[in-house]
């Protein structure tokens, strides 16, 4: 194999680019439906991302808890415990005695004024709430662990966590759909106009093309302007979303962290490197491939060298 | 240099446009080729070029088979022949020192080799002054000299000119000629096709002349002006 020389390199990227200048229109419809395609893509991401950092953070906190009838013994509290650990969806029982409940509660509820509880200390007004916390390794679960605690003898009341992570699971699967299906079209549509793109290039460069070849260019110097245009527009069609999915991100984050403190437990994002980490190569191999595929596609249909 | 064994070539079925050719070429000759219209004279210097692929013979060009000559090697054997044409055929978004020099970036020659030959090949066409000029502020004569900078410029041993004086006028048909005539004399093979029989007569140069693809005559043109 020959080595390639760098004049020779830099003569046919300023050719590509050039393919791109004088092809405007074309070039610029291009690199819009990239941008799109890559921006859907990139806001997909970041959205699952953080949607499923979030189910993750609600599967990690308590789901359910189990209260018990009055009166009940120690004995048949523990029983209650040993049927619910067998079940399969739960992944850890934690018992909450009476006292444990008023300690906690205290904390929250009378931070600063701990004096006021005291006057509770020999009459526990949570007497009765003593408890099981049960999480869960699926969610989605949740429903039928319900009911099959309210089945139980003993059970007097069964709380679940406001998060309905069952319907937010089918929620996120329809959007994922529909988000992967416009993907898909629109990478189509990049490369059906990619490709429109390279075809006017050959048809405008059809002399020059020819000549080339009668004076002896190869095979590979023919076509690399065409690939350098494809790679040029795949390559400028994901830097552009990427640049605004990073300001978007931060901005909603900042916006979010901002007027929504209250959210702040529950709505943690993932960090901007983390989601960029990942976006990044995604979408630069994504956009590059499309525009190498593009641009191959077309030479090997339109351009019979 | 050049050699025709046996040569046809039908484009589609019915009349071939050249019809069991046989020339042979030496290195360092200056040939005409004439005939009419349609005689298949393009034909022959498409042939020549590995444009096309002869129906039936062999062509030899510098002691290779044209036919052994695969996709891949087509490119190296086509740097060995320069060739010019009727309408110049320049890149007309670049100037006269540009398009002398696209021929040697296509052949990817180091840039220090294009920025010596180009200039040396400008002023032996004699148009050092005009390099900066686009084709179409040129008379047609400086674009043939143009086109035939940039067939030469990468140092072939042939040149093959398919009708380079078709648009020109005397004066400017004449510099041409002259021009082709003087590469010739550095050592150059030099192969052009006419219609022009006062130029052919004045050169009195070896004519190879073609009549429905046949060749009918090949010789001085004293030799072959009865035809
Ligand atoms: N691509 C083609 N397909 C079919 N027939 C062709 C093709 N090219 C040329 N021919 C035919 O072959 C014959 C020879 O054509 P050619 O171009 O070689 O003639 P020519 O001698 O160069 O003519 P002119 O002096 O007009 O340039 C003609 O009859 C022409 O119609
Ligand atoms: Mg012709």
């Amino acid at each position: 194999m020959t080595s390639v020389r760098f004049s020779t390199i830099t003569y046919n990227i300023g050719q590509g680019f050039k393919n791109i200048w004088r092809n405007k229109l074309f070039s610029l419809a291009s690199i819009a439906t990239m941008t799109a395609c890559i921006f859907l893509l990139g806001l997909f991401y970041s959205i699952g991302a953080n949607f499923s950092e979030m189910v993750h953070t609600a599967e990690e906190g308590v789901a359910v808890t189990v209260f018990f009838d009055a009166g009940i013994t120690q004995e048949q509290i523990d029983n209650i415990g040993n049927e619910i650990k067998k079940r399969g969806e739960v992944r850890d029982v934690k018992f909450v005695s009476a006292e444990e409940a008023w300690d906690s509660f205290k904390v929250e509820y009378f931070k600063g004024r701990e004096e006021l509880a005291e006057g509770f200390v020999n009459d526990n007004p949570l007497a009765n709430q003593a408890n099981y916390e049960i999480y869960l390794n699926d969610v989605s679960m949740q429903s039928s662990l319900v009911t099959y605690l309210e089945s139980l003898d003993g059970v007097r009341q069964v709380n679940q966590s406001e998060v309905v992570a069952e319907t937010l699971s089918d929620v996120n699967k329809l959007i994922s759909l529909i988000f992967v299906s416009f993907i898909i079209i629109l990478i189509a549509i990049a490369i059906f106009l990619i490709s429109n793109t390279i075809t006017t290039g050959i048809a405008v460069r059809k002399e020059e093309i020819a000549i080339m070849k009668l004076i002896g260019a190869k095979d590979s110097f023919v076509r690399a302007p065409f690939i350098v245009e494809g790679i040029a527009i795949g390559l400028i069609g994901s830097i552009i979303p990427l640049v605004i999915l990073l300001f978007m991100y931060k901005s909603v984050m900042v916006y979010v962290t901002e007027k929504f403190i209250f959210l702040t437990n529950f709505l943690t994002f993932i960090p901007v490197h983390e989601i960029f980490e990942v976006l990044v190569p995604l979408a630069l191999i994504l956009g590059i491939g499309i525009g190498y595929i593009g641009s191959r596609m077309t030479l090997k249909k339109h351009l019979k060298v | 240099m050049i050699k025709l064994e046996h040569v046809s070539k039908l484009y589609q079925e019915g009349v071939p446009a050249l019809d069991d050719v046989s020339i042979n070429i030496e290195k360092g000759e200056f040939v005409f080729i004439m005939g009419k219209s349609g005689s298949g004279k393009s034909t022959l210097i498409k042939l020549l070029l590995k444009e096309l692929t002869p129906t039936e013979g062999e062509i030899y060009i510098s002691g290779k088979k044209l036919s052994k000559i695969n996709h891949k090697a087509i490119p190296n054997f086509r740097r060995n022949i320069g060739v010019v044409f009727q309408n110049f055929r320049l890149l007309q978004d670049r100037n006269v020192y540009e398009n002398v020099a696209f021929a040697m970036k296509v052949v990817e020659a180091p840039t220090r080799e294009i920025k010596k030959r180009v200039p040396l090949m400008l002023s032996l066409v004699n148009l050092a002054a005009k390099y900066k000029s686009l084709p179409r502020q040129l008379s047609g004569g400086e674009q043939q000299r143009v086109a035939i900078a940039r067939a030469l410029v990468n140092e072939p041993e042939i040149l093959l000119a398919d009708e380079p004086t078709g648009n020109l006028d005397d004066t400017n048909a004449w510099e041409i000629m002259r021009l082709l005539e003087e590469i010739n004399e550095r050592g150059t093979t030099v192969v052009v096709v006419t219609h022009n029989a006062e130029i052919v007569r004045k050169m009195n140069k070896r004519v190879i002349y073609i009549k429905r693809g046949q060749v009918v005559g090949d010789g001085k043109w004293g030799d072959i002006s009865e035809i």
